[in-house]
């Protein structure tokens, strides 16, 4: 297999809150391939948003990357000074944020915003570039004059995608593209973002809390919970049989319009509170199959089959049933 | 067939006639100045019926006007023409201040942010003291203490009397809209109307909302009208479904019966934009770029045609009716076929 083009190792995140810092993300590695789609899952608060403002150096304080390394295409994005991000950012990889209308600038039309980053860089890029990029997103190139306010929801997160393609990036990093959009707009989004994936060959890490979003179209799946990565591995592994009682929860936490209708409980509880988490497995006060060793003992990822998860069930040695989750989840 | 029923007898029979309904619901909003004004079509020509202890989901895009017709039911927008008949009086004759205070009483509003729906200012117990105060004026005020916390505890926040002097900050989002529940639920409403409840929440605590709902239907005995673009979460609770586009109403029926067999070939769409990990993924809504038409000084002909697979030559001229294609189950469409057996009710 060839060398991921992101490697994050023991990455660690933490914010100054004056007593005790609260650790956001909690030594997470994470690889991505040249060309690969990873979904990041998780309930708002489990750092997964973060983690990627970490991946992408774009923290500011009270929180600051306390460990481990952001290795992007051989270089380590941690120890690099501004100027040299700079440069890599908007060319080599980019970011899209969760709401366009506040990343997108109200008194600027979209040709005179695609025009500053063009002008940030020293690339050579044609002029008709900008027209380009709008119309790969599905948005006529009339609207280069349009301010923000005259798009719909859609088009302007599509303008902010149009943005992040200028310079034909490796790596796109998107937080929540699609939450502030309705269902058909959603799935349309979607779509779109795989054809472009597939016909430009850039990676993506694509932050969402709705698992079912990123279900047919992430390569990988990555599950947060409190910091930490609670389940790694192929989507449809996840999917098809989730290894960590909390990804199961995740699944079984949105009702189907298809098959018989079952009383759902979701998951009970909230996130923990990152300054005080819960001793042991920090899932352990809201999970449905918890026995006596989850307060004590604090589990690592374990290999199980082909994928890894942070469960105590899944520790080797461990004497519990061989599939415990599913018979007490379902 | 006891719908015909009721509303033969809604002028009649307070009792019998529907909770609440609407009759060519309008609303139109000017835009522009000088020259170049125009109206906007956001709804027309909606009839809606909720029953007593019924969830009717409201279902459609952003911009498809299902706002609006929560803000005409709360009385927040006057509607530009139609009228909204409450246990069959029409809104329109309430003119006193106690009448329209009754009503508001009996219909409140859940919001959909529930980050800024609550004062941040005061504590949470403010917002449902307040409204007793002003809606159930035959309480003494320890009886109005006791009340807040019933529904406090109604909405599944335990301990209530500590929760109730926490402030806004220090609930999670969940809390916070159960908090928005329990101030609707403190004057004893007959109808909650849900504009997009949960839809800022995350979807492990999504669910939670949506069986509270259900709950309160049961135990409190309230009609909710759940307003949401997510069909999965208007299958889960809704008893009726009620698609609308553009302003109009293109589908409604019972749940089970238009998500299985869908009329109109937007329901159609709306179903396959659904992301469902279980099942494979749907080239219906590929090419579509889900964009809702701004309905400003339409002409006639149906609202959908542009986006719609089916549109025949009629579609741009003659704005299509709702007419009855099943049990109880009507589409506004040209196109849709009625169920076998239910061509004579088409045809009436």
């Amino acid at each position: 297999m060839p060398k991921p083009i992101l490697e994050v190792r023991d990455l660690t995140v933490e914010y100054d809150t004056g007593d005790r810092p609260v650790v956001a993300v909690d030594a997470v590695d994470l690889d991505v391939h040249a060309g690969e789609f990873v979904g990041v899952v998780g309930e708002s608060g489990c750092g997964k948003s973060t983690l990627l403002f970490a991946i992408a150096q774009l923290l500011s304080s009270p929180a600051a990357i306390t460990g481990g390394s952001v290795r992007f295409q051989g270089q380590n994005l941690v120890a690099m000074s501004e100027t040299k991000l700079a440069a890599l950012r908007w060319r080599d990889f980019s970011v899209v944020m969760q709401s366009a209308m506040n990343a997108l600038n109200p008194v600027k039309s979209i040709g005179g915003q695609f025009k500053d980053a063009i002008m940030a860089h020293d690339e050579p890029v044609t002029d008709d570039r900008p027209a380009e990029v709008l119309r790969l997103v599905g948005i006529d190139p009339i609207h280069l004059k349009s301010y923000p306010h005259q798009l719909s929801g859609g088009m302007r997160q599509r303008a902010m995608i149009a943005m992040a393609l200028l310079f034909t990036p490796d790596l796109i990093i998107m937080d929540e593209p699609t939450s502030a959009l309705d269902v058909v707009a959603q799935r349309s989004l979607m779509v779109q973002i795989k054809d472009l994936q597939q016909k430009l060959g850039f990676a993506v890490v694509f932050v969402t809390h709705d698992m079912s979003l990123v279900s047919h179209f992430s390569d990988r799946l990555v599950v947060m919970y409190a910091g930490q990565v609670v389940e790694l591995g192929a989507t449809r592994a996840v999917f098809d049989n989730p290894a960590h009682p909390y990804s199961k929860g995740l699944l079984d936490a949105f009702p189907s319009i298809r098959g018989p209708k079952v009383p759902l409980t979701g998951i009970p509880g909230s996130p923990p509170n990152l300054a005080h988490p819960p001793s042991g497995c920090r899932f352990h006060p809201r999970c449905p199959v918890a026995f006596e060793d989850c307060p004590k003992i604090e589990p690592e990822l374990y290999q199980v089959g082909s994928v890894q998860a942070r469960c105590l069930l899944h520790a080797p040695g461990q004497t519990h049933a061989a599939d415990p989750i599913r018979e007490a989840t379902s | 067939m006891t719908s015909v029923n009721v509303d033969q007898l809604s002028s009649t029979d307070s009792d019998s006639a529907p909770l609440l309904e609407t009759k060519k619901l309008t609303r139109h909003f000017r835009v522009g100045r000088g020259l170049s004004r125009k109206m906007l079509h956001a709804v027309d020509d909606v009839d809606l019926t909720i029953g007593r202890q019924e969830i009717v989901a409201l279902a459609g895009e952003s911009g498809s006007g299902k706002s609006t017709i929560a803000r005409l039911l709360a009385g927040v927008y006057k509607p530009t023409d139609g009228e909204i008949y409450y246990q069959g009086q029409a809104l329109s004759s309430m003119r006193s201040r106690r009448d329209q205070l009754a009503y508001r009483s009996d219909v409140p509003m859940v919001f959909q942010d529930p980050f800024s729906s609550l004062n941040p200012a005061f504590r949470v117990s403010h917002g449902i003291l307040r409204s007793l105060k002003l809606h159930r004026t035959d309480l003494t005020r320890s009886q109005r203490y006791d009340e807040a916390e019933r529904v406090v505890e109604a909405v599944g926040l335990a301990p209530a009397g500590e929760i109730m002097h926490r402030y806004p900050y220090e609930l999670s989002g969940g809390q916070r809209q159960r908090i928005g529940f329990a101030q609707a639920l403190a004057h004893k409403p007959k109808l909650i109307l849900a504009d997009e409840p949960v839809s800022m929440l995350d979807v492990s605590i999504r669910i939670g909302l949506l069986n509270l709902m259900a709950e309160l239907r049961r135990s409190e005995g309230v009609s909710f009208l759940y307003i949401t673009h997510d069909i999965a979460s208007a299958r889960y609770v809704a008893d009726r479904l009620v698609i609308m586009y553009a302003g109009h109403i293109v589908e409604s029926g019972p749940t089970e019966s238009v998500l299985a067999n869908p009329k109109h070939p937007y329901t159609d769409l709306l179903l396959g934009a659904v992301p469902d990990p279980r099942a494979p993924l749907t080239a219906a809504v590929e090419g579509d770029t889900g964009e809702p038409p701004k309905v400003i000084d339409p002409t006639p002909g149906c609202r959908f045609r542009w986006r719609c697979p089916l549109v025949v030559d009629e579609c741009h001229h003659i704005t299509p009716t709702r007419r009855r294609l099943g049990d109880n189950h009507d589409a506004a469409c040209h196109v849709a076929q009625p169920d076998p057996g239910e061509e004579n009710l088409a045809a009436r």
